[in-house]
């Protein structure tokens, strides 16, 4: 059986019936379809799973051929090795829990039939990416998500706003495709293949491939850092949480945004030869890490600081494809996609119980009011800060480990930024949790009255998530990938030094805590005073560093100069407009002249026709 | 002068008897008989030539022209009726309502 296939194809289904019939067959058909093919793809995802476990090596399947070009043949074919395996289990499993908590967060919503087709489109797209075998096949789905998640972050289009982000976010991500489709066809033209396998086993091999891997590396690193925003292309994530909050958590947090740390550790082999690639992914990494935590710190937006929060933490994982640890950077993918959905989903029940608010400043005080939520908030933050011995706490830690003793470009500055980052990260996380959980209410009386938990179908996807989080820690992923990515190797004059780090690591994480435990116990008063002293700082952040302004200024506005000036006045109404009308004019005009001629009198005609006669005639003479 | 080229001089008056009539007068009658004697002032000429070189095609061509003549008569006079009949006058200036 077509096992893989129909993993693909499950979702697939989902959506046309879904956006086919969906609006006719009303609600009760839509959530089954929506909810119930993505749950068949996760078990036939399982079971795919144990005949890999039983047979030990990748499983292929050959689903069709595309186009075969004399000796060039390209295949839809899926390849489902551990990596893919964990991959293809995520992305069905949470995906699965985001679309049954969507059956309680959009219920009342009108186009609930086109959430879910959408949403079972992305699933599709997505695991064509994660399972295909070549770079084509997972360029169809890497296009493919980014249509979903256009569609998905416009899906209030109604809003202009909206609307904007979802372009903003297509936009963003077509330049970094430029630079993937460079990369793949680099590769074809130098290899003869795009399968993952041969391209890595390429090389590998003793013979160097007629091609630099440091420029294919850059090249598909620059496709990665669209999908995955990274700098300099990360403008477009804060943007995309316009979109329903279980998009955000499902494309925006915990599977869309990880396609580019999966592209690279996909293509290890690559990169392993591409060190200075590496450098670049690992410094891109650690400053985006950095730079997104900082910005995360003044966010005010409960959804915002998240969106931050994954960039910051997608940084983590390009720090350690960047020092080789591609491993380490798949766990932290799988524990980031429980607990930044967990805290996605937690914004959304929050934001669901307040009827839309998402200021952080008009909370506080819901610890008691949504204790489900709340707890499994408290879980979700405490994993992502750090702390032992929650999911985030393991793949955090070995990230900075192998950033500190890589000799794959480990280095203790790496190190220190990425602590610090740590540390960011524990205090932004914990200012929202105080600031919309414990501090004394700062709602209105209108909102406050309303307070409510959510439905079981929200409540129990949270519970699931906070658990996963919670434990999933122990399930040491880069062990299980390391037939398929080896681990680098670290310096052994620094191995005395691995528990201090941890125990370092750990003192970031509670001194995250406790700092913003002190700034925010009271609510806004400490903050405030902190805003006003450094007030030039707080605006730069705030502002997000204006990225968005310069490019604005830098590209946005010369682009639009030329599009106006150019193409639109000289272009478009000079000489495209300027030739017909000038066509049009000339004929106009020479038809006036001739039509001067038809005087209406019989006797002109006829000298006409005798001139016409007699100068033929004498042409015909003179020319025998 | 044989007989020839006076027949031919008989030719080129009609015609040119028959041009100034076409490009002088103003009724359209008279302009449709004019161009009439410009017509048998050629077909003269096309007579005199097939006599000369003795053949039948010139004949036959002569015939063949009359047709189409009588043709064109008898669609040219009932539009120039039809025109009078409307407009109450054969002066063919008055029949201007294509001028450019």
């Amino acid at each position: 059986m077509n096992l893989l296939t129909l993993i693909v194809l499950l979702p697939l289904a989902g959506f046309l019936l879904n956006g086919l019939l969906g609006p006719r067959l009303g609600k009760g058909f839509v959530s089954l379809v929506g909810c119930g093919l993505p749950i068949l793809a996760f078990l036939a995802t399982v079971r795919a799973f144990m005949q890999l476990h039983g047979a030990g090596e990748a499983l292929v399947e050959t689903s069709y051929t595309w186009a075969a070009v004399g000796d060039f043949k390209f295949d839809v074919a899926f390849y489902f090795d551990r990596l893919s395996a964990l991959m293809t289990l995520i992305v069905t499993g949470v995906g699965s829990l985001i679309h049954v908590y969507s059956t309680g967060y959009m219920k009342d919503d009108a186009s609930y039939a086109r959430y879910f087709a959408y949403l079972n489109l992305f699933l599709f797209f997505m695991l064509l990416l994660v399972l295909g075998r070549s770079l084509l096949v997972c360029f169809v789905g890497w296009e493919g998500v980014g249509l979903a998640s256009y569609l998905l972050i416009g899906f209030w289009f109604e809003d202009p706003e909206k609307a904007a982000a979802g372009k903003k976010a297509f936009i963003t991500n077509r330049v970094g495709d430029a630079g993937f489709l460079l990369g793949m066809f680099l590769l074809y033209h130098a290899l003869g293949t795009l399968d993952f396998d041969a391209v890595n086993a390429a090389f590998q091999g003793p013979v160097a491939p007629a091609v630099s891997a440091s420029l294919v590396g850059v090249l598909l690193f620059i496709g990665a850092t669209g999908k995955s925003a990274q700098i300099p292309l990360h403008v477009w994530l804060p943007d995309a949480m316009a979109g329903p909050t279980p998009v955000s958590a499902l494309i925006h947090a915990a599977t869309m945004v990880t396609a580019g740390v999966y592209l690279v550790a996909r293509l290890n082999g690559l990169y392993l030869q591409a060190p200075g690639a590496s450098q670049l992914i690992a410094v891109v990494g650690v400053a985006t890490a950095f730079f997104a935590a900082t910005i995360a710190l003044v966010q005010t937006d409960i959804k915002k600081v998240l969106a931050y929060s994954t960039i910051s933490q997608l940084g983590f994982m390009f720090l350690a494809l960047g020092v080789g640890a591609y491993g380490v950077a798949v766990f932290h993918v799988y524990t980031h996609a429980f607990f930044k959905a967990c805290l996605f989903l937690g914004a959304g029940s929050v934001i669901h119980s307040l009827g839309g608010e998402q200021d952080i400043r008009r909370m506080g005080g819901l610890a008691r009011r949504i204790p489900v939520t709340f707890v499994t908030f408290a879980v979700a933050t405490a994993a992502i800060a750090g702390l032992p011995p929650l999911a985030g706490f393991f793949s955090k830690d070995e990230i900075l480990w192998f950033a500190f003793a890589s000799e794959r470009g480990g280095s203790p500055i790496l190190w220190a930024v990425a602590s610090l980052t740590a540390l960011l990260t524990s205090f932004y996380m914990f200012r929202l949790l105080i600031l919309t959980f414990l501090t004394p209410s700062r709602m209105d009386a209108h909102t406050e009255h309303h307070v409510h938990e959510s439905p079981f179908s929200m409540t129990s996807v949270l519970i699931v998530l906070a658990v996963l989080s919670a434990i999933g820690g122990f399930f040491h992923v880069y062990l299980f990938l390391e037939p398929v990515m080896p681990l680098p190797e670290t310096d052994h004059a620094l191995e005395h030094l691995e528990l201090p780090l941890v125990v370092f690591a750990v003192a970031i994480g509670l001194a995250g805590l406790a700092a913003a435990a002190y700034v925010y116990r009271g609510g806004l008063g400490r903050a405030g005073q902190l805003q006003r002293r450094f007030a030039g700082a707080h605006r730069l952040l705030s502002g997000k560093y204006y990225v968005d302004e310069l490019y604005e200024a830098v590209l946005g506005r010369p682009l639009h100069w030329i599009s106006e000036r150019v193409f639109l006045r000289l272009g478009d109404r000079m000489l495209i407009d300027g030739s017909l009308h000038g066509l049009a004019a000339l004929a106009q005009r020479s038809a006036g002249r001739l039509g001067r001629v038809e005087t209406g009198s019989l006797q002109f005609y006829v000298w006409l026709a005798v001139l016409g006669v007699v100068a033929s005639l004498a042409w015909m003479w003179r020319h025998g | 002068m044989d007989r020839t080229q006076l027949m031919l001089a008989l030719s080129v008056t009609l015609f040119a008897l028959g041009f100034v009539g076409v490009m002088v007068r103003r009724n359209a009658l008279v302009l449709l008989m004019c161009m009439e004697l410009m017509l048998n002032g050629v077909i003269l000429s096309l007579v005199t030539f097939a006599g000369r070189s003795a053949t039948l095609d010139g004949a036959v061509l002569v015939f063949l022209v009359f047709v189409v003549a009588a043709a064109e008569i008898a669609i040219a006079i009932p539009i120039v009726l039809l025109l009078a009949r409307q407009r109450g006058t054969l002066d063919v200036t008055a029949y201007s309502e294509l001028k450019g």
